[in-house]
């Protein structure tokens, strides 16, 4: 769907409960495997939450070490301490 | 007092204020002298925001650990002979191409975001192109230290910058570079942090990469992501650097416009390479080049300039070439290269029966009706003894530097011919877009140094073949070049593997 955003990212133990956490949190994401990584697409606007991660992950979560698995991604971006948010503003 | 933790959006402002200073003895022109030219209005830098607020220590960090990362893989591979664990010798070839096409350019992004970030007086976009620099000389050092390995066990790795510098079709993503950085600041930066960075690169460090982790090579696809997680930076860098010029002064939208139809375009035909990459270099197929090309570039470029429309910016010029290109593109690159596998410093082959199944089923229109017959033909001299090898040199586009033999789309057997005269000489293109590039600036485009020109000028080290291949290029002749089949990295991989080799194959076959 040309209206996505997407997130790409290493498909490492490390990014699981990321990618748990962005499937919680967007009811319309889906996710592609590819070797290696895992890709993400949603429609305008995906946001990952850093209190879903730490929920998943069982510990805190710093949202900008999303920096170590981090791929690629489209949109535009909105980034503080709680909230990762990848959007089209069309 | 309370030890309140700043957050991210104070670290980052007070990082970008305290950077700053009054020019109190100096013109702000004579300091940032080139901040001008364009015709770019700047009225307020302090408008310059980047997303990702990330702090000098924060940087320091991150880099420090993906880099700890890193070259545990690399001696980890190196330990364990992963060279042997590919999935076919073959697939070397892409990481020689890699090495001596790609990884200079990363060498010349650190010089050029480290040139225009001297050049804006905002704060914010000088922190953002210094931390892009540093990258860009990690991404250069990572990739020359994974194939240092690769150089050990293959041929073809030996000369790579000697090789950058000279050889025909380096030159096209050399000249692509050079292009750039003899630009201004904002030229610059939509040339390589807009279109190449956001709009581009994904083709090369996402599918590509996939397909080196699809085949065994762990080295590659690690630099690979670890590059490309810069490149997530980058990308939001090339994006921002547009937002802010269009929100700027609305006089800029009209310059911002050209530069994108023209840096897209340029950008798109190195690609090229990519295409040929994906589809004929990995052994094991991820998605072919127009699956990647719908993913990334029109889906992803579709929404980006949906976007962007707000501030009255189209979808570039040609992209629609671009998109009628996808099924023609990786066959046509790779005809190319089959033709001159003599002068190429990697090993060219014809894709085998299941290879060739597997192009027809992922391109149905135009694989068997213009492109299997031919590698058949080849394909039958081969076998007969009489590998084509074409003894001409081709003429290359003024602007792209690629021989021409891209087609017509509305007839794909006709060759896409362009031509302009400038001050009484004839240019020759191989597309609209290359050759609207050159109308606009025919003063830069005439100076190109293009390889076959140089050849028949002599200063390409003498008249014959070997004085060009051998002393100027510096390949190793009848190791680094010519088919696959036959070469010492097939005999040296078949022996690892105690593998039949496929001469002898064919001789037992006729």
């Amino acid at each position: 769907m040309p209206e996505n955003v997407f997130i790409a990212l290493q498909n490492t133990p490390e990014a699981q409960p990321i990618i748990e956490a962005i499937v919680a949190d967007n009811d319309n994401a889906v996710v592609n495997e590819s070797p290696g990584m895992v890709k993400i697409d949603c429609p305008k606007r995906l946001v990952l939450r850093r209190e879903t991660v730490e929920e998943k992950l069982g510990q805190e979560f710093n949202l900008q070490d999303i920096h170590l698995t981090l791929i690629s991604l489209s949109g535009n971006i909105d980034e503080d301490e709680d909230e990762f948010v990848l959007h089209w503003d069309f | 007092m309370s030890n309140r933790k700043l957050n991210l959006k104070d670290k980052y402002r007070l990082l970008t204020r305290d950077l700053e200073w009054e020019y109190s003895y100096r013109d702000y022109e004579e300091i940032f002298k080139q901040e001008s030219f364009e015709g770019i209005k700047i009225t307020d830098w302090s408008k310059w925001e980047d997303p990702f607020r990330l702090t000098m220590d924060s940087y320091w960090k991150y880099q420090a650990e993906k880099e700890k990362k890193l070259y545990a893989i690399f001696d980890a591979f190196a330990q364990n002979n992963g060279q042997q664990n590919v999935t076919d010798a073959r697939y070397v070839n892409a990481i020689k191409l890699f090495l001596t096409g790609v990884s200079p350019l990363e060498y010349q992004a650190y010089n050029g975001f480290a040139h225009v970030g001297r050049q804006f007086g905002g704060v914010g976009a000088r922190v953002a192109c210094q931390m892009q620099s540093l990258d860009e000389l990690r991404h250069v050092q990572t990739q020359i230290h994974a194939m240092s390995h690769y150089n050990k066990h293959f041929d073809g790795f030996q000369e790579f910058p000697h090789m950058h510098d000279r050889v025909w079709y380096l030159s096209v993503p050399k000249s692509f570079f050079d292009d750039a950085r003899s630009a201004g600041p904002f030229e610059f930066m939509v040339a390589i942090g807009f279109s190449f960075e956001y709009v581009l690169t994904n083709l090369l460090f996402v599918p590509f990469m996939s397909g080196a982790a699809y085949n065994g090579d762990m080295a590659t696809v690690t630099f690979g992501f670890s590059a490309q997680s810069d490149e997530a930076r980058h990308m939001t860098l090339g994006l921002e650097i547009i937002k802010f010029m269009l929100e700027q002064h609305e006089d800029n939208v009209p310059i911002v416009q050209r530069w994108i139809n023209k840096w897209l375009w340029r950008g798109y035909r190195v690609l090229t390479l990519v295409a040929m990459m994906m589809d004929y270099m990995l052994p094991n197929k991820v998605m072919s080049w127009q699956e990647s090309f719908e993913v990334y570039f029109e889906e992803a470029a579709t929404s980006l300039f949906k976007d962007l429309a707000r501030y009255g910016i189209e979808m570039p010029a040609y992209a629609a070439t671009a998109i009628e290109e996808k099924e023609h593109l990786s066959h046509q690159a790779w005809s190319i290269f089959y033709n001159y596998g003599h002068a190429a410093a990697f090993h060219t082959w014809m894709p085998t029966d299941q290879e060739m199944d597997w192009l027809s089923e992922k391109y149905p229109n135009t694989f068997d009706k213009y492109y299997r017959p031919r590698y058949e033909k080849w394909r039958e001299m081969e076998e007969a003894g009489e590998r084509y090898y074409n003894p001409t040199l081709p003429m290359l586009c003024q602007t792209c530097q690629i021989p021409m033999g891209f087609t017509d789309m509305e007839n794909p057997t006709l060759t896409s011919y362009r031509q302009s005269e400038y001050d009484g000489e004839r240019y020759n293109f191989c597309s609209d877009g290359c050759k609207d590039i050159f109308d606009h600036e025919p003063e830069k485009y005439v100076q190109s140094w293009l390889p076959v020109h140089q050849i028949y000028q002599g200063n390409c080290g003498g008249a014959e073949m070997e004085d060009v291949l051998g002393e100027y290029y510096r390949i190793n002749l009848g190791v680094d070049n010519l088919d696959f089949h036959g070469s010492p990295d097939e005999e040296r991989w078949n022996a690892w593997h105690n593998l039949q080799p496929a001469e002898d194959k064919l001789k037992e076959a006729s």
